[in-house]
């Protein structure tokens, strides 16, 4: 059921993330959405309190009281008696309240499949696609032995089982094979032992006999359409429905508190909302972007505990979505100094510090998730942690977002020599038109700037970029609220959530340092002119303001080039945004910091400064 | 007012407790509900399934799955010993020649015999698992085979970060004041099954000595990553701990690097000298947040049993409050003021703060989100 405002006047909105729980009010104002106020406080999921309620409650108080300041009005009201009021009376009460959550560890899943890279690279796109942590894909070929996987099946404990396998009319035998496994493994679910594991089987139809023999008295087993019916045929839908129904039947109802939060989110009509998990609802806004506007995205949104991309490419719009399960900038901090090492976060800092300190700094923010830097010097530690998180994390997208694997590809006689196979990323820098970042950290930081001069060091994007933030971290809120109104959902998006914050120009390839790489020529909208032939090894920041477009005129030199036909000129519009435009010519493929610490550390000071990110004082 | 603030860890001389004790599958409980028990009491045990051995019978025997139903000699739940024929074939022309039976590899029983992969699925005997009580206390509650609720009257502090399981030892301090960092020269016998308090920092060697004379645990400020590293030979990158096996449990009060232990964990510490103590180093931040505990059991009356509700500590005027982050990380101050706008703070982030007060006068400005509410 959609609404528009002659139902919806003011909607609560909350995200229950695994640290803090944020709400957000969004109201009917002047003929349009918009979202006006926002709060939070931290989840309480967890002893002592025990009940994910209570976390709600806090943060719509803090909406309440912001709300009395903003209309100087003393009466409003959105709870009563420690429950929303809905519908709105006056003063008094909601319209609509919805929720996302991650709270608890989120959803916790375990795909099998025969063939790791084919069905059960399925299996795992559609969990992923769910909004699920993948714990673990056992397939028939990983090499584990039989009595391995299941006490690893054993040890897991997730919240639901996804099982694939064999196209339909293909292998039976593999896929009862892996049954037994989950059978003799006996699992139990993560969250209580009073009801059965669900799992899902979304294999080999001719398999379904055998399967439900297997497993129909050990499980709650539920059947659905196979995820790949055809080695070239991906049918990911049905499976993604079961699951969401399952997290909220069973996952969410042993959650504690997540009973009454269930009945508490309600549309108009007191009709329940279900609620959804975090990244499913940002999937949701991403994919809804990227249809509108006919573009290709990568959005990421970076957690305490985990860190998830979001991509779509291609004309189809082919969707995928990872979550680096120990990357995030609090609970899971520690782990990414433990994945990319000490001297790749340090090669981001303009300055030296006590590496036992740092260690020692970056396992206390492990230990107090929910405590921000306020010194600066620390501000740019979690910064530089922070690009090193988005780099692994999107280095594990790339290799996900792969085509279909497995399928026979006829070649021409072009690619008779290149290396390229079925199953290549689908992830194509190049061709990228818009990068988004959310997350405490992106959306967060004291500068826009540093968000910017963040995604570029950390994704590196190529040739033409648009970068934008999520203001505030509410696309998780809005994702859930177009199940009950696209209009509020999208006009909300537009104006509040999505900040733009310009334009990375990257020409790509090897450079000589102080050569000339780029020749730009930019028409500013307020008339003004920037021409300059920017030599290798440099970065410019052009103002150019959110809404406006300067007309340039851009030339790559030396073996450099500008887009994905290769070309080494062009004539384009470049979007404005917050931070404005940015002429990167430290090259791509590869991008090389200086390996000498004096160096490297001049270098990073000179693009700082001309990013604005940080103030004078730490860069001299 | 929103709570843009960290709960504390608790510290008190006196608290209720209840702890439930639950078997990992269902079992069988050895007391009943007032019973009194002391930390070793063995409360419930069980017999966890032993581990499965898959085994392709069908292969091994070469025959398909479909016509293994003819040669196969056991059936499912049947006990097995180790070299038990599982399946037969007759041989050339049923005469014994090439005759051909597989046995068992393991002793067990038989969980399950598939005609659609020709696997069968062996189990080993099961496992006893043993759950103990932990703590003295009484037995308020029993669950009907999985487990019971012990309840007592602690004193009880909450450790930051732990490593290693539960333990018990009678509390022995070696710090002589809360900044200590303990010498290796106080670790001796007199240590054996000890649970030894240390103040601000524990080196790595001085651990390694503790280890040597058979301490139970140690309690201390803070400990160096690298130590830990060291100590663990894995650098822990989510904190989720409590399983190592390192010969002692470790519980820091206050975090990584020297701190010096909060006044009120220290004194509390010293005033319970030579006491019994129930330890554990069990950490887990993410998705049901488990901290270190260290508790003290007291002598109490039953009629004392009524535990108080959870509630949020409350950040207001006159609240005393530890700082957890650096500038200041652990000193102690007190709430002057709670303005409600943002305001901008060195790194030039916009976040609500808190007028503070420490013990000298000095006055500060701190982010809510970097202090912990010390409970009264």
């Amino acid at each position: 059921m959609q609404y528009d405002e002659k139902r919806l006047t003011r909607i609560v909105a909350t995200d229950c993330g695994s640290t803090t729980t944020k709400a957000i009010l969004i109201e009917w104002v002047d003929g349009e959405f918009r979202q006006t106020i926002r709060g939070e406080a931290p989840t309480t999921v967890e002893a002592p309190l025990n009940d994910v309620t209570k976390g709600v409650i806090n943060a719509t108080q803090e909406l309440e009281e912001l709300a009395r300041l903003k209309y100087n009005n003393p009466n409003i009201k959105f709870m009563e008696n420690g429950e929303f009021v809905i519908p709105r009376k006056g003063d008094i009460g909601i319209d609509a309240y919805v929720s996302t959550s991650s709270a608890g560890g989120g959803l916790q899943m375990m795909v099998t499949g025969v063939v790791a890279s084919m069905t059960g690279e399925s299996a795992e796109r559609a969990a992923l696609g769910a909004g699920a942590i993948v714990m673990d894909l056992i397939s028939s070929n990983d090499k584990r032995m039989n009595h391995e996987k299941i006490e690893r099946i054993r040890q897991l404990r997730p919240d639901m089982i996804l099982m694939a396998g064999g196209e339909d009319g293909g292998t039976v035998k593999h896929v009862v094979e892996m049954a037994e496994l989950v059978a003799g493994a006996d699992p139990k679910p993560r969250l209580g032992s009073s009801y059965k594991l669900p799992v899902i089987f979304a294999g080999n139809k001719d398999a379904q006999p055998e399967i439900k023999n297997t497993l129909a008295q050990k499980v709650d087993l539920i059947v659905t359409d196979n995820i790949r019916p055809k080695l070239e045929q991906e049918n990911l839908g049905p499976a993604r429905d079961k699951i969401h129904d399952l997290f909220m039947e069973h996952v969410m109802q042993q959650a504690p508190g997540y009973n009454k939060l269930m009945d508490w989110a309600k549309g108009p009509e007191l009709e329940s909302v279900p609620i959804m998990p975090t990244p499913a609802a940002v999937g949701n806004i991403m994919q809804a972007i990227a249809k509108d506007e006919q573009i290709e995205v990568v959005g990421v949104d970076i957690g305490g505990a985990t860190t998830d991309v979001f991509s779509v490419f291609t004309e189809d719009y082919v969707f995928n979505r990872t979550v680096s399960a120990n990357l995030g900038m609090s609970y899971s901090i520690s782990n990414v100094l433990a994945s990319s090492g000490l001297d790749n976060i340090m090669r981001w800092v303009p300055f030296d510090i006590d590496v036992s300190e740092l260690r020692n700094m970056i396992k206390n923010k492990m230990i107090r998730p929910t405590t921000i830097p306020s010194l600066l010097e620390e501000l740019v530690l979690e910064q530089a942690i922070a690009k090193e998180a988005l780099r692994l994390a999107f280095e594990q997208h790339k290799e996900f977002a792969s085509g279909l694997k497995g399928m026979q590809r006829q070649r021409d006689i072009s690619e008779a020599f290149s290396q390229s196979t079925s199953g290549a990323t689908i992830v194509n820098l190049m061709t990228l038109n818009l990068l988004v970042g959310s997350g405490g950290v992106l959306s967060h930081a004291p500068r826009r700037n540093q968000t910017v001069m963040m995604l570029i060091d950390a994704f590196l994007p190529e040739g033409i970029t648009r970068l934008a933030v999520d203001s505030i971290f509410m696309m998780p809120h809005l994702g859930v609220l177009s199940e009950i109104s696209a209009k509020a959902a999208t006009e909300v998006f537009r104006k509040d959530c999505m900040v733009y914050l310009g334009t990375c120009v990257a020409p790509v390839g090897k450079g000589k340092q102080g050569k000339p790489a780029l020749y730009a020529k930019l028409e500013l909208p307020d008339g003004s002119k920037f021409e300059e032939e920017i030599p290798f090894g440099e970065v410019r920041l052009i103002p150019c303001e959110e809404g406006k477009v300067a007309k340039a005129t851009l030339k790559a030199h030396g073996g450099l080039i500008l887009d994905k036909d290769k070309n080494k000129e062009l004539s384009v519009d470049l979007h404005g945004g917050k931070v404005g435009i940015v002429l990167d010519t430290r090259g791509r493929q590869p991008f090389v910091l200086p390996t000498e610490k004096v160096e490297r550390i001049a270098a990073l000071k000179k693009w700082m400064r001309e990013f604005k990110v940080y103030p004078e004082q730490i860069l001299v | 007012m929103g709570q843009a603030y960290s709960a504390g860890l608790t510290v008190t001389d006196s608290i209720i407790l209840k702890k439930e004790r639950i078997l990992p599958l269902k079992g069988q409980v050895l007391v009943k509900k007032g019973d009194k028990v002391t930390a070793e009491t063995v409360v419930a045990e069980t017999l966890l399934p032993g581990k499965v051995v898959p085994f392709n019978l069908a292969n091994k025997l070469g025959v398909t799955p479909a016509q293994l139903v003819g040669y196969i000699k056991i059936e499912p739940g049947q006990k097995i010993t180790k070299d038990t024929i599982l399946a037969e074939n007759k041989g050339l022309f049923g005469l014994g020649i090439f005759k051909n039976e597989v046995r068992s590899p393991v002793e067990g029983e038989v969980e399950n015999i598939s005609s659609v992969t020709g696997q069968v699925l062996l189990r080993e005997p099961r496992i006893p698992v043993q759950v103990k009580a932990f703590m003295d206390g009484l037995i308020t509650d029993v669950i009907e085979g999985e487990g019971v609720v012990i309840e007592n009257k602690s004193a009880y502090i909450q450790g930051i970060f732990g490593i290693g399981d539960e333990t018990v030892g009678n509390l022995m301090m070696l710090a002589d004041t809360p900044d200590d960092e303990l010498d290796i020269g106080k670790i001796n016998e007199s240590c054996r099954d000890k649970v030894i308090v240390a103040g601000a920092f524990v080196h790595y060697h001085v651990i390694e000595a503790a280890v040597k004379h058979g301490v139970k645990a140690i309690i201390t400020g803070g400990i160096d990553d690298q130590d830990l590293k060291k100590l663990l030979g894995y650098d822990i990158g989510v904190a989720i701990t409590g399983h190592e096996k390192i010969g002692l449990t470790i519980v820091c009060t206050e975090g990584f690097g020297k701190i010096t232990m909060a006044q009120k964990t220290f004194d509390l510490l010293k005033a319970l000298n030579g006491k019994k103590t129930s330890i554990h180093g069990r950490t887990q931040i993410r998705a049901g947040v488990i901290r270190p505990e260290i508790i003290i059991p007291m002598d109490f009356d039953e009629s004392e049993l009524i535990s108080k509700e959870a509630t949020m500590p409350v950040l207001e005027p006159g609240t005393m409050i530890r700082i957890i982050r650096q500038p200041h990380f652990g000193r102690i101050a007190k709430v002057t003021a709670l303005p409600e706008e943002l305001t901008k703070v060195e790194s030039e982030t916009l976040v609500r703060i808190l007028e503070g007060e420490f013990e000298d006068g000095t006055k500060f400005l701190m982010p809510r989100a970097n202090v912990e509410v010390i409970e009264s």
